[in-house]
């Protein structure tokens, strides 16, 4: 037999559950790209969970209408999540922005590859031997 | 080793997580001002929509830190890529279909999205979401017919005057004795069109510049791609 479950504990399993696949794939992915994916997923778990805050579910939408609804749900929270949707949208596309820059200068986005490569062009700037042994760095300013 | 680290911190933010909601009363809001924000916004913003008094009413200010964020984020993008773009090679155009589609569907889009921008204090809706439409309203063509330039600087102009004008707008209430981002115009009935005071304008003004920051921002990643 199945016990009975509130649709509410789902719903916060579900926006817990989102958030820590963000996190672990933002701590766990080699790729920047899936890098920038798992912050979208984090952001989206961070709304859900915002929102589900002020939620009740025997509540309507808080906007007033001539029928006489029974309670409203709290705005606050909804308020600020649909400002950080958008925020969220820039920021992305900022991330993004950064990554496509860092393929350009590396032709790679693999965390370690790029990692290793800054840290030769920061050594050979500052004139010291470059920290995997190779000869010259990658990029010359 | 790395990976064990990660996967321990993910499993430590989950179980804290999952405490701290556990203890958490469903549908019992942890915050009381959305309580008083319900009982006395229909009186003193005068919209219908109560969200709408709080992003432009009662937190004003801090939509307007908001839309600054947009705007760095926005700002800094097309810095970052600003060198990338070549502009020689550009994808190939769409086709016949994909053409004339994108123009069939672009007036219907910038209608939806003016709707939703200017029925925010009434529908659920606003600026923040009409703009994304008309952000994309503006991409579609851009996708159908690559090698047509987008005028960045038209982008600019709008934008920048419609962030202008909604710290104007906040502004002007300091003339009324009132404090900055106050709603202030004539409250008028609640629920018709010209209602609520200021928060149409500023609904407007916040929706065509999230339209025309997103639209750019989207226009610069597509030239840098284009140009690969």
């Amino acid at each position: 037999m199945i016990p009975e479950l509130h649709v509410g504990w789902v719903l916060f399993a579900g926006a817990i559950g989102l958030i820590a696949i963000g996190v672990g794939g933002l701590l766990m992915s080699r790729d920047l790209f899936r890098v920038v994916l798992a912050l979208a997923i984090t952001e989206a778990g961070a709304n859900l969970l915002l929102v589900l805050s002020g939620y009740r579910f025997d509540a309507i939408a808080p906007i007033v209408t001539n029928e006489v609804g029974g309670v409203m749900v709290d705005p606050v929270p909804q308020a600020m999540v649909l400002t950080a949707i958008v925020i969220g949208v820039g920021v992305q596309a900022l991330a993004l922005g950064l990554v496509l820059r860092i393929y350009r200068a590396y032709g790679s986005i693999d965390v370690a590859e790029v990692r290793r490569r800054m840290d030769d062009d920061i050594a050979a700037e500052a004139g010291l031997p470059l920290p995997s042994g190779r000869e010259k760095p990658a990029v010359h300013s | 080793m790395r990976k064990a680290a990660a996967l321990l911190f993910t499993l430590g933010l989950l179980f804290l997580l999952s405490v701290m909601f556990l203890r958490f009363e469903l549908g019992q809001a942890p915050m009381r001002i959305g309580k008083d924000i319900l009982a006395a916004a229909p009186e003193q913003v005068g919209a219908a929509n109560i969200v709408t008094s709080v992003v432009l009413g009662y937190r004003g200010l801090d939509t307007l830190g908001e839309i600054a964020i947009l705007f760095t984020a926005a700002t800094a993008t097309g810095l970052i890529l600003s060198g990338l773009g070549g502009g020689q090679r550009r994808d190939p155009e769409g086709g016949f279909i994909l053409r004339h589609g994108a123009d069939l569907v672009f007036p219907f889009l910038m209608l939806v999205g003016m709707y939703i921008v200017v029925h925010g204090h009434l529908t659920p809706g606003g600026g923040f979401q009409g703009g994304v439409v008309l952000a994309a309203a503006f991409f579609l063509p851009l996708l159908a017919r690559p090698s047509r330039a987008v005028s960045h600087s038209a982008l600019g102009w709008i934008e920048g005057l419609a962030g202008a004008s909604f710290i104007v707008i906040g502004l002007w209430a300091l003339t009324l004795d009132q404090a900055f981002m106050t709603p202030w115009l004539h409250q008028g009935v609640l629920g018709e069109l010209f209602s609520a005071g200021t928060l149409p304008l500023l609904y407007l003004a916040l929706g065509l510049k999230v339209g025309a920051e997103l639209a750019s921002l989207l226009a610069h990643l597509a030239e840098v791609e284009a140009s690969e």
